[in-house]
């Protein structure tokens, strides 16, 4: 043990009673150092991080020498009258998502890449960035098939795919990342090798669950951003409420139709997806693209916009489409921004917040409730299964058959026999019904919005209509397997 | 970008916070770095003296080497060498390193996760941004004291101020 010095620096000396110098004894600078703390247990969490390291921005001098150059570093032995000197290092900057680790590109990367490290806002550290980058994508299709073959093409290190699917002939109109052979594979396996085809440099990570509060946070940690291409309320609002809650960003997208939407939402700077929608629409207002048709060109720009957005949060260039909601419409072909805000009041990223760990989103959705609602609705209804109407049908029985679909659903599937009266229309051509005292049978899709149509129908005094159960999709499945299911 | 790291209660009570003053000319000389620099950030040095514990008044801004060799656009470090010599200048004129100004290129003069991380205590933190290569807005930091945030300083100019194109 020898008495030594140590000099501390103005910013620490409000910890050490404002002494600029403290003198003690210590045989090594470890030593040295875990005795002025224990002496002044404040200067502890400045000087170390919480695993017990020196902070990478204090710097020990012994006599003028950095004790990182000097033989033993910080177990240097000490002579008495030495002098140790705590310096500080300034760091600081503007933050980025995503921190450089070193990182080298072989020849081939550096050619693959060649069009990207000639740009300044991308080069050599962008690269880095993007291959040490790990982007979760939810749902391999209409947006994630456009998000995933860019993020890969862009040389993204680590994409990890969260689907349970398998890919059915009618994707194929939008979801360019499966081809024809694809047909009846899982999804995932067909996206894997078609984007490990586009960049071998790179991991895919498969996640082939459904995403549900219980996994969402296991699946969702480890990634530094999530792309949200999913197509339903209940899941959007998991990937929201588990984003805000790590505290990454949610590239969101969505279409229908001809019209698409996409935004950042990113807690940490701006508003969340509930700030915008702080409730979900009820069941069933909102139609799905299998209901309401999608233009297969409509997600392939909103993905493509969201893997624009991805790769400009890990580069940290130019401006993210945080507290903007980007809406585009293909058939005018314009695009319109709302200025978002954040809302003080969102029980998940306000000031006050009562999310505080996931929930359950189908109840919070109404899916449940929706789903019970229908269920009970076509068992309160006389049904008649496919084969069933297929036999009295060909024994020429006097039955009815009443298709209650859009008129444009008739270019996917139809029975000859039926006769078209679209939902919405149907309460009030009822009346044209009574003149008949024919069996009446209702078909749709599902057999859901029929079972509603015999409701109707019942309730209107009616004892003689029954519901085709299970829809169209049972008579493709019982009775006609060239009959398309869509 | 990375706004995350400014607490957003205010300090209430006798703990009134610090405040930070600074003059036209000291604050023109910041500006001509800070811009000379972009779009890469400028770090340097404030230099002066502390009233009470709450008031900086700075009276020399020192510009520093960044000394890191990549990132320079998003980071800046002044290493421990160019630190013990700016520690020297002020204490040969009779002042304090007060604190530390650096630029934020094109981005708010609000503290990063990063700058938080990597703050000591009691130093004042200048933030400059330099938004298409012209000084926009200029705010002061100091880190608390359980490292979880930083605090706002207030800052009171000295002399009027513009951010005009006279000293360009």
């Amino acid at each position: 043990m020898n008495q030594i010095t140590v000099i501390v620096p103005a910013p620490l000396r409000q910890f050490t009673e404002g002494r600029d110098s403290v003198t003690l004894d210590a045989g090594t600078v470890a030593q040295a150092l875990s005795e002025l703390t224990s002496r002044y247990i404040e200067l502890r969490r400045h000087l170390y991080s919480d695993d017990g390291k020196l902070r990478s921005f204090v710097n020990i001098y012994l006599n003028d020498e950095d004790i990182r150059y000097l033989e033993g570093k910080e177990d240097a032995g000490l002579a008495v009258g030495d002098e140790i000197r705590i310096v500080p290092s300034i760091a600081g900057g503007v933050a980025t998502a995503v921190e450089v680790k070193e990182v080298e590109f072989s020849p081939e990367e550096m050619s693959r890449y060649a069009r990207h490290l000639i740009l300044p806002e991308v080069g050599p550290e962008g690269q880095k960035k993007l291959k040490q980058a790990r982007v979760l994508l939810v749902g391999a299709g209409g947006l994630g098939s456009p998000a995933s073959l860019y993020l890969a093409a862009a040389g993204v290190g680590t994409i990890g795919l969260v689907d349970f699917d398998v890919v059915e002939s009618s994707n194929l109109q939008r979801q360019i990342v499966h081809g024809t052979r694809d047909v009846g594979r899982p999804k995932l396996e067909s996206a894997r090798d078609r984007l490990l085809d586009v960049n071998p440099g790179i991991e895919i990570e498969g996640h082939e669950v459904r995403l549900t509060s219980h996994n969402a946070l296991d699946i969702l940690s480890g990634y530094d951003i999530v792309v949200d291409g999913t197509d339903n309320f209940p899941t959007r609002y998991l990937i929201n409420d588990a984003c805000v809650l790590m505290g990454i960003p949610n590239v969101y997208g969505s279409i229908f139709r001809f019209e698409g939407q996409v935004s950042v939402f990113y807690a940490k700077q701006g508003p969340c997806y509930r700030c915008l929608y702080a409730e979900p629409p009820p069941p069933g207002l909102v139609p799905s693209c299998a209901e309401g048709g999608v233009l297969g060109v409509l997600p392939g720009i909103i993905g493509a916009l969201q893997a624009n957005e991805t790769l400009k949060l890990i580069l940290g260039a130019g401006d993210p489409l945080v507290g903007r909601l980007l809406l585009f419409d293909a058939l005018r072909v314009r695009f319109r921004e709302l200025k978002l805000r954040k809302d003080p009041a969102c029980p998940i990223c306000g000031e006050n917040p009562t999310v505080k760990e996931l929930i359950d989103y189908e109840v919070f959705c109404g899916i449940r409730e929706a789903e019970a609602e229908g269920r009970r609705l076509e068992a309160s209804v006389p049904v008649i299964t496919a084969p069933e109407l297929k036999a009295r049908l060909d024994a020429g029985d006097p039955i009815r058959v009443i298709d209650v679909r859009e008129p444009s659903e008739l270019n996917i599937s139809r029975l000859d026999e039926a006769e078209l009266i679209p939902l919405k229309e149907f309460p009030a051509s009822m009346a044209r019904l009574v003149q008949s005292n024919e069996e009446i049978v209702v078909i749709c899709r599902s057999g859901r919005r029929s079972a509603y149509a015999v409701r109707l129908l019942m309730d209107a005094g009616f004892s003689n209509a029954s519901n085709l159960t299970g829809g169209l999709l049972a008579w493709s499945d019982e009775v006609d397997p060239t009959m398309a299911k869509y | 970008m990375g706004w995350d790291a400014v607490r957003s209660s205010s300090k209430t009570g006798d703990d009134l916070g610090a405040r930070l003053v600074v003059s036209r000319e000291v604050l023109a000389l910041i500006r001509r770095h800070v811009e000379g620099i972009y779009p890469e950030e400028a770090p340097g040095g404030l230099l002066g003296t502390v009233h009470e514990e709450t008031t900086v008044e700075v009276v020399e801004a020192v510009p520093s080497h960044n000394v890191r060799n990549e990132e320079r656009r998003r980071r800046y470090l002044i290493g421990p060498d160019d630190v013990l010599a700016l520690e020297r200048r002020a204490s040969e004129a009779g002042l304090q390193v007060v604190g530390y100004y650096h630029s934020h290129p094109d981005a708010p003069p609000l503290p990063s996760e990063f700058d938080r991380e990597h703050a000591w205590p009691w130093y004042v933190y200048l933030i400059v941004s330099v938004v298409d290569g012209r000084m926009a807005d200029a705010r002061a930091w100091r880190l608390a004291d359980d490292r979880d945030a930083f605090d706002a300083v207030e800052m009171n100019y000295k002399g009027l101020v513009t951010t005009g194109t006279e000293d360009k």
